[in-house]
């Protein structure tokens, strides 16, 4: 293993104190936590919004951090969710008397630590409510099971949440706009090489020289499909093929368009795929209202992408379009 | 048979000592249908129990089980921090204010335990988590008076070994579907390894 680190153990607290040094007019993290909040929290009268997950998928979650985005970012280990005590520390420093929206991506651990963390802000009298992203297409969604996983897409829901919940709106509001884009996002991606972890020192698992896996998830969950690698068009149709099946967009419809690099990906790279992405669309007269091309829910150093597609209308276009001072995601 | 504060100190040390010395074995059943972290996960949280309770004075049972729990919840993260932390507060409340506990109201504590992990989680046995070793271990403590430390051992690890013929449905190894058949459920290793501890203080104290 050769990484940039000095304790693995440490990783992540290293990571937050850096974090903040480059940001430090728009965040800071809470004493002795893993939590990063606005500077200015809690904002009264505005729902507050807090996300988070594992970390090593920079610039998830606390780049989302900021006036019109998210209100705090809890990092947990890396890859691991974080735990009831952190996420109950964030919900208390955002609460500014308007509710607190959680935002979860759907992991059994994140779902469960953040439900634990909500019982307990509810026994402080603290109005909390939730939503859980799942879009990623290459897992069978199910009631069943464990169901579809969270990946980029939730960084549209962060923006759009983020931006009703600056407008004042109530926190009804904020989670009916959440579940509206988290209804209308699909994403799925790709990988050419694996991560490593830094505490375990190896790869999650191995991919041949010539190999290639779609539909892999963000911490090297296994995907649909192991096979020979592919041209650039040939990967993106694939991945925007299997968006399109599980979407019911028709022509004259429109899109948000996110291609998002895995860790390890040249940005060249990203640009060709959102060529072909943006060929395939137009050749079914669905109109791309904005793209977003770079890495916003990363996996360590693994090498590949993931393609999201978000169906917009006019509410969710202007909340797209509205300001934004998170330092991933300015606008 | 009869739990005090010391056994249940005890109990966690040894719990603690296998996975420590297991911990990249967890971590590698987890490589194979998760995302390799389980080992890591428990060997950080236990490690914290034990440097909580050898420096603690405790009067009940109750409590030396509650800060069990409510460091697992702190430390562990991940699914198993919050079924593991949710475990031990159910055996602590069912036992409150306990000086020892006999092998009635220890199984009754894992009996709340199991309920507390099957809400949480909504897995049910035969999902391939840790519910399928828990559950079988509260049968055994249901099935008799006096609890032989052996026979318990074995309940956990045939338990433990079941996992591996089963598809997953809960948890992380749910993506993977048929393909997470013959392998071991790492939740599952890591709960035989709490019985394992446990059938080890029985047969000292015994
Ligand atoms: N819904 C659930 N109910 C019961 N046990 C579960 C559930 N989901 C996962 N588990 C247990 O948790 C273990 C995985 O723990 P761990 O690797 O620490 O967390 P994560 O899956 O978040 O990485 C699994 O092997 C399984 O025994
Ligand atoms: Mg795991």
């Amino acid at each position: 293993m050769k990484k940039i680190i000095n304790d693995p153990n440490l990783v992540v607290q290293d990571m937050l104190e850096g974090f903040v040094y480059a940001h430090p007019n728009e965040v800071k993290v809470l004493p002795n936590t893993t939590v990063v909040v606005r500077k200015d929290a809690p904002v009264s009268n505005k729902v507050g919004l807090v996300s988070g997950g594992g970390s090593g998928h920079e610039p998830a979650h606390a780049g989302y951090v900021g006036a019109g985005m998210l209100d705090a970012a809890v990092a947990g280990e890396v890859f691991t969710s974080p735990t009831p005590d952190q996420v109950f520390e964030a919900i208390k420093a955002v609460d500014g008397g308007a509710g607190v929206l959680l935002i979860i991506k759907n992991y059994t651990g994140d779902v469960m630590n953040f439900e634990m963390a909500a019982e307990l802000a509810e026994a402080e009298g603290i109005n909390v409510q939730q939503v859980i992203v799942n879009d990623d297409v290459a897992v069978e969604d199910s009631s069943f099971t464990t169901g579809r996983r969270g990946i980029a897409g939730t960084v549209f829901v962060h923006k759009i949440a983020g931006a009703k919940a600056s407008q004042g709106a109530s926190l009804e509001e904020v989670k009916a706009v959440a579940e509206k884009t988290i209804a209308n996002v699909r994403s799925i991606g790709m990988a050419l090489t694996p991560c490593i972890v830094p505490a375990a020192g190896e790869p999650s698992f191995e991919l041949n020289e010539n190999e290639m896996e779609i539909g892999i998830g963000i911490h090297g969950e296994p995907g649909i499909e192991r096979k020979a690698i592919a041209t650039a068009d040939e990967i993106a149709t694939e991945l925007t093929e299997k968006i399109l099946d599980d979407m019911n967009l028709s022509s004259g419809e429109e899109v948000a368009v996110m291609i998002n690099g895995l860790g390890s990906t040249p940005e060249m790279e990203l640009y060709v795929v959102n060529k072909k992405v943006h060929e395939i669309l137009k050749d079914k007269g669905i109109n791309v209202y904005d793209t977003f091309v770079g890495e916003f829910m990363t996996s360590l150093e693994m090498a590949g992408c993931s393609v999201t597609l978000l169906k917009v209308d006019d509410e969710l276009k202007e909340l797209l379009d509205a300001e934004s001072k998170a330092p991933a995601f300015r606008k | 048979m009869e739990l005090q504060v010391a056994d249940v100190i005890q109990w966690m040390e040894k719990s603690n000592d296998s996975i420590q010395a297991n911990k990249d074995y967890l971590s590698s059943l987890d490589r194979a249908i998760g995302d390799g972290d389980h080992g890591i996960n428990m060997a950080r949280g236990f490690q914290e129990v034990v440097s909580k309770l050898t420096t603690s004075d405790y009067q009940t049972v109750s409590d030396v089980l509650k800060d069990v729990s409510m460091t697992l919840l702190s430390k562990v993260g991940g699914a198993s921090g919050p079924l593991f932390g949710t475990a031990f507060l159910k055996m602590s409340t069912t036992v409150k204010g306990m000086e020892k506990v006999d092998a009635n109201q220890l199984g009754e504590a894992f009996q709340e335990a199991l309920n507390g992990i099957k809400l949480r989680g909504k897995a049910n046995k035969g999902d391939k988590t840790l519910v399928d070793v828990w559950e079988p271990v509260v049968e055994f403590f249901k099935s008799s008076d006096s609890i032989d430390a052996n026979a318990l051992a074995e309940v956990a690890k045939q338990a433990m070994e079941s996992t591996k013929e089963l598809e997953a449905r809960r948890g992380r190894a749910a993506y993977l579907k048929e393909r997470s058949i013959g392998h071991l459920d790492p939740g599952s290793v890591s709960s035989y390894y709490i019985f394992t501890a446990l059938s080890e203080v029985l047969q000292k104290g015994a």
